[in-house]
């Protein structure tokens, strides 16, 4: 991890589409990136990255990464380790909503209020994640 | 070709979803727009990360059906990682080309859609449909 950069920590979402768990990781990213650490956090767009970015596969290189996962088959944490390295952290949506399993049959277009309240949860879970990962690089 | 229990044919609608401006979530919200009303009994989506990771029910579901990619931005990185999973792609629509057809739209907001980013997502949603219809007639 280089010394004199900007400390920053890549956020990876899995953003599936095909059950609601891949819309928690998104909406939960991005309210890491906009509201719970907006000066620490960078989002890192997986598709790109699956397509062969080379930036965002340096940045998750060289920086460490959080994926956040809809589902146990952890497309964003297996995609990370393939092409830059181990996360420092993956978290799993159905893992943090204990009873939780992937379902197609939720709001996946628009959270309604119990999703949204998973998001949330999700999210103040990366957010500590995030100050774990930042006070081992002191 | 994939049929639904009344043997009709399918078109699998692939977003980018990208993540981190607004023309990622409108490819996103304009592909559940096709796939869950607009034409909900001919299409569907599924999850773009699964299937470049290699899941073989996705791999197969994309080789042995018509595709539509939906992308965000000029990259392309929908219509790219459908072409290496060797899908079949059939058709390829851009976020940026609904804007330059829609001007007076602002889309701006990321993680929730404001209402510029929800009427260029429908006016997408619309072309796609479209492009089913067209692929299904040509079946």
């Amino acid at each position: 991890m280089p010394e004199a950069q900007e400390k920053k920590v890549g956020i990876i979402s899995c953003s599936g589409e095909d059950c609601v768990e891949g819309t928690i990781s998104r909406v939960a990213t991005r309210l890491v990136l906009g509201k719970l650490r907006p000066n620490e956090t960078v989002t890192i767009c997986l598709p790109l990255f699956l397509a062969g970015g080379k930036e965002e596969r340096d940045f998750a290189r060289d920086y460490p990464t959080i994926t956040v996962d809809g589902c146990d088959k952890m497309c964003a944490k297996v995609a990370t380790e393939r092409y830059s390295g181990k996360p420092a952290s993956s978290i799993v949506v159905t893992d943090v909503m204990g009873n939780w399993y992937c379902s197609r049959l939720g709001p996946r277009r628009k959270l309604d209020e119990k999703s949204l309240a998973a998001a949330r949860k999700v999210a103040e879970k990366v957010a500590h994640e995030v100050d774990e990962v930042l006070e081992r690089w002191m | 070709m994939k049929m639904d229990a009344s043997g009709q044919k399918k078109v699998i609608v692939i977003p980018c979803s990208g993540i981190g401006k607004a023309f990622g979530s409108i490819s996103r919200d304009a592909t559940y727009e096709v796939t869950e009303n607009l034409r909900k009994d001919t299409t569907q989506t599924l999850c773009l990360a699964l299937l470049v990771s290699g899941d073989e029910d996705s791999l197969q579901l994309v080789r042995h059906n018509k595709c539509i990619t939906v992308d965000g931005c000029p990259l392309q990185c929908a219509e790219k990682n459908v072409k290496l999973a060797g899908g079949d792609l059939a058709g390829s629509l851009r976020v940026v080309d609904a804007y330059k057809e829609n001007r007076h739209l602002k889309p701006k907001s990321v993680t929730f859609l404001d209402p510029d980013g929800q009427k260029m997502a429908l006016a997408l949603a619309e072309k796609i449909a479209k492009k089913v219809d067209g692929l299904l007639r040509n079946q």
